[in-house]
């Protein structure tokens, strides 16, 4: 049974088709990896599908629901959690609290006047931020954390809310390419054990087509492949898509 | 109302509309490059009507008039380079709230100024040789002059158009405004761009003002007068766009001539008189818009605003120790009675200062862990002021009831304002507080029957028993210290958290699932609420209340407590009230320029000291223990 369904999905920015008739799925306990070059559509695709942005056209089910159009914190609490781009975290918490915040948030405590938050999922959260190698820095400040841990925290957020879908985008970027490798490898790990379904988008091939079950291709806001890893490596189109921007297949392709 | 009346105020309200425009165009093209709200605008419109005037008595003659008009228009253009070279290329990259106050203070400082240089009596100007006839219209005498001026408008709509659309200095704004990196990369020489601009500002403002000396006199009251037209304005017709501030002059102006040539009329059995109710229409207009097209009628969406507080340090609490000394410090105060003998006005000293606590902890919520810059929380002092005053001289109520009335009728005022302020950011959110709490002042400084106008309600004494100085100094301790306690308590929970959060980054708290508009709301209502603890309180202290102590200046002053106290210190509105009630009672008490003190004090909190008492004492600290370590 998938989890995320997306069918003919369109969004036009003046002349710029930035999704033009994109659809897939992602089922429980599957790593999709999104990927395409610069402009392609990916951030668009995310934001359509946590609500951050309406589609001119097309639909968006999670869990057998339709949640086209619904904001953000709506599709949130249905059990999506995602990460930015560019790291977005609560700058003035510590990182545990960060974490704390979203677990509140995913349960609804948002309100609570009385009981202080630090006494809220204090042991679920730090446990989480072991999880993803930020045992140490749990009561750093997040705005003095350096840009790599930024990312690390923003996913221990993105997993507060115990989600069924994870959307990721470009969860590496700022990190070197050790630490991508390891990060989109505990991803995998999480996936498989907690049966998410997980979507992220990544410019180093070498870590797409390790660790993806499949991998899907925009280019132009079209969807031109979705398979396995060798069957898209293979395609034509697609090596003619990567060639013709100057990066090649295998290699990093130095996006910021 | 007869129809050629309602076209005669009609054509009145073009030549009304002809002055504002000109201040509103100036401060949209200052804002449109510079991205700063300059709250020293009406300055110098202020600044060109006394020039002008001046200058035109010099010069004499015919020629006399007009010259003085170029010249006022000329000098405050100069003064205005000077005020971007000296003051705002110092805060072009601070948060916006400081941007604002920096400005603010320049106003305060002008205004002094103008009335060292001028003195404090309103002053004629000379007519316009040659204009001073008028011609019959409808069978009624326009003035020549007014028809000139309602020309002037679309004249310099069009010199302007011509000016940014041909011009090399034209394409050069043009560019500053729509993208400021793309400006810089083509090689333009900001500093020199951003000096002309606000020379242009400057003088145009100035030409506004310039121009009306002969038809209003020159008062100290023009500068915030017009600013807050001008903001009106500018909100109206979009921040940075020229010709929707000259549509929204001529729309705000009509409406205004509207209510004067409606005048009285009678809705559902009540007398309404409109003419008097000219500064609500032009406000409701203002807030109408902005609900419908939140970025004025010709604006385009505002990149984030630049909060002050998203990279502050964690909150942290008290700990032992510090709770130790808190407590001594609340006993020690409460004890402070047993010294009444020895100074009897301490009471009453301590009680506006625990006023002053109270209003500025709970603006510091709101714009501090809440992220919103409000310039009127005023009103909901005033609300609660008002409340408490009317329950207790007109409907008898005991003086703990009162106090509750206060802070309903202040929450349910923050709970209607709040509703709309929470949908806006930044300078516009700044903007709207601002023009709500110019309401609430007008209406109570309007609405005779139940605020008693300008004299306000009397006779709003305690009953026991808090009729001593001593009883009403314990009540006012033990509310700031609930006040305090339980915003504090709030901080902590759940629901502070989730108001920082959604100041910290709005993207990742709706992300996590978090309501942020309501969150933002409630905390504005129950700031609000809180605050009207605090306009009670006070009513009772003073025995009265009039529309005077609710006005502009207050949200002001509770702005400078919260900043110089320190916005990122939970005790710093604490001791930002009492240092700047001390202040208030003595210095600026001495002195007749209180104003320029008071810009100063903001000047240098702003450069200088922008953590306030309470980050300069942190750093202070942090220093002391490095050297203790060593
Ligand atoms: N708010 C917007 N306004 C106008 N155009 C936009 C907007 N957002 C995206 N676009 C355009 O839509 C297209 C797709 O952008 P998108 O950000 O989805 O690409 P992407 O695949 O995420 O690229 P990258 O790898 O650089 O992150 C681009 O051409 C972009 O310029
Ligand atoms: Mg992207």
């Amino acid at each position: 049974m998938s989890v995320l369904t997306v069918r003919s999905l369109s969004k036009s920015y003046g002349g710029v088709r930035a999704l033009d008739d994109v659809s897939f799925s992602v089922a429980a306990g599957e790593l999709l990896a999104l990927i395409g070059p610069n402009g392609a559509g990916k951030s668009t695709c995310f934001n359509i599908v946590n609500g951050q942005i309406r589609p001119d056209a097309g639909h968006v089910w999670i869990g057998g629901r339709e949640v086209t159009g619904l904001a953000p914190r709506r599709i949130a609490r249905l059990g999506v959690g995602r990460t930015f781009q560019i790291a977005a975290v609560f700058g003035s918490m510590t990182a545990v609290e960060n974490v704390q915040m979203a677990m509140i948030a995913a349960r609804g405590q948002s309100f609570g006047l009385w009981r202080p938050a630090a006494a809220h999922h204090r042991q679920a959260a730090l446990e989480l931020l072991g999880r993803v190698g930020m045992a140490e820095l749990a009561e750093r400040p997040a705005a003095t954390l350096a840009y790599g841990d930024v990312k690390r925290l923003e996913l221990a957020v993105a997993l507060a809310g115990e989600p069924v879908l994870l959307l990721m985008d470009e969860p590496t970027a700022g990190m070197g390419a050790g630490e991508r490798g390891a990060l989109i490898a505990l991803v995998r790990e999480l996936v498989t054990e907690r049966r998410l379904a997980a979507l992220f988008t990544e410019h180093s091939m070498d870590v797409v087509f390790a660790h993806a079950d499949r991998v899907i291709v925009l280019a132009r806001g079209k969807l031109i492949a979705d398979g396995s890893a060798d069957a898209v490596r293979a395609d034509p189109q697609v090596r003619a898509v990567y060639l013709g921007s100057g990066a090649a297949m295998a290699e990093e392709d130095g996006h910021p | 109302m007869s129809l050629d009346g309602l076209l005669f105020q009609a054509l009145n309200g073009l030549a009304g509309a002809s002055a504002l425009f000109l201040v509103a165009a100036g401060l949209s093209i200052i804002f449109g490059v510079s991205r700063i709200v300059n709250l020293a605008h009406g300055s110098f419109y202020m600044l060109g009507i006394y020039l002008a005037g001046t200058l035109a008595g010099g010069f004499g003659g015919a020629f006399g008039f007009w010259a003085g008009v170029i010249g006022a228009v000329l000098v405050v253009a100069a003064l205005g380079a000077l005020t971007e070279i000296a003051l705002l290329r110092r805060i072009y990259a601070a948060p916006e709230l400081y941007q604002l106050l920096a400005t603010f203070a320049l106003a305060l400082i002008v205004n002094d100024a103008v009335l060292y240089l001028w003195g404090p009596e309103d002053i004629l100007g000379p007519r316009a040789p040659g204009l001073e006839g008028a011609i019959d219209l409808l069978g009624r005498r326009l003035p020549t002059y007014d028809i000139f001026l309602a020309l002037v408008g679309p004249a310099v709509l069009i010199g302007l158009h011509l000016l940014l659309a041909r011009s090399r200095f034209g394409r050069l704004i043009r560019a500053a405004t729509e993208d400021r990196e793309m400006a810089a990369a083509l090689g333009v020489n900001e500093k020199v761009l951003f000096t002309a601009v606000f020379a242009l500002g400057a003088g145009l403002a100035a030409l506004g003002g310039a121009l009306q000396m002969a038809r209003e006199p020159a008062s100290l009251s023009l500068d915030l007068a017009v600013l807050g037209d001008a903001f009106v304005i500018v909100v109206v017709g979009g921040l940075g766009s020229i010709p929707g501030a000259y549509v929204a002059a001529v729309l705000v102006a009509e409406v205004k001539a509207l209510c004067i040539a409606l005048g009285t009329v009678s809705v559902g059995g009540f007398e309404v008189n409109l003419s008097k109710l000219t500064l609500v229409a032009e406000f409701l207009v203002m807030a109408i818009v902005l609900i419908v097209r939140p970025n004025g009628l010709f604006g385009r969406p505002q990149p984030p605003a630049r909060v002050a507080g998203r990279g502050e340090p964690p909150l942290r609490p008290m700990g032992r120790n510090g709770g130790i000394v808190a407590l001594g410090v609340v006993a020690a105060l409460a004890l402070l009675p047993l010294a009444e003998g020895a100074f009897p006005y301490a009471p009453v000293l301590a009680v506006d200062m625990l006023v002053a606590v109270i209003f500025a902890t709970s603006l510091h919520f709101i714009m501090g862990p809440g992220g919103m810059h409000s310039f009127g929380h005023a009103a909901y002092f005033g609300l609660g002021a008002y409340g408490a005053a009317y329950a207790a001289t007109q409907l008898g109520a005991p003086t703990f009831a009162a106090l509750a009335a206060g802070i309903v009728a202040a929450g349910l005022g923050a709970l209607v304002f709040g509703w709309f302020a929470v949908r806006l950011s930044g300078v516009y959110l700044a903007m709207l507080t601002l023009a709500f709490a110019q309401i609430v002042w007008s209406i109570a400084y309007q609405w005779e029957a139940v605020t008693g106008g300008s004299n306000g309600l009397f006779g709003v004494w305690p009953d026991a028993p808090l009729d001593t100085r001593a009883g009403l100094y314990l009540a006012a301790l033990g509310g700031a210290l609930v006040v305090v306690l339980l915003l504090r308590r709030v901080l902590f929970a759940p629901f502070g958290y989730a108001l920082r959060a959604s100041r910290d980054s709005p993207l990742r708290a709706e992300a996590v699932g978090i309501a942020t508009g309501r969150v933002q709301w409630l905390g504005f209502a129950l700031a609000g609420a809180l605050c009207g603890l605090a306009g009670g309180l006070f009513a009772f202290a003073k025995g009265s209340i009039s529309p005077e102590a609710i006005s502009v200046g207050r949200s002001i002053d509770g702005l400078v407590m919260v900043l110089l106290g320190g916005v990122e210190s939970l005790l710093g509105p604490i001791v930002g009230a009492g240092a700047f009630t001390l202040l208030q009672d003595s210095v600026m008490r001495e002195t007749d320029y209180w104003r320029a003190l008071l810009g100063a004090l903001i000047l240098a909190i702003v450069l200088i000291f922008p953590g306030g008492l309470m980050g300069g004492a942190a750093r202070l600290w942090a220093l002391a223990t490095r050297r203790a370590a060593r």
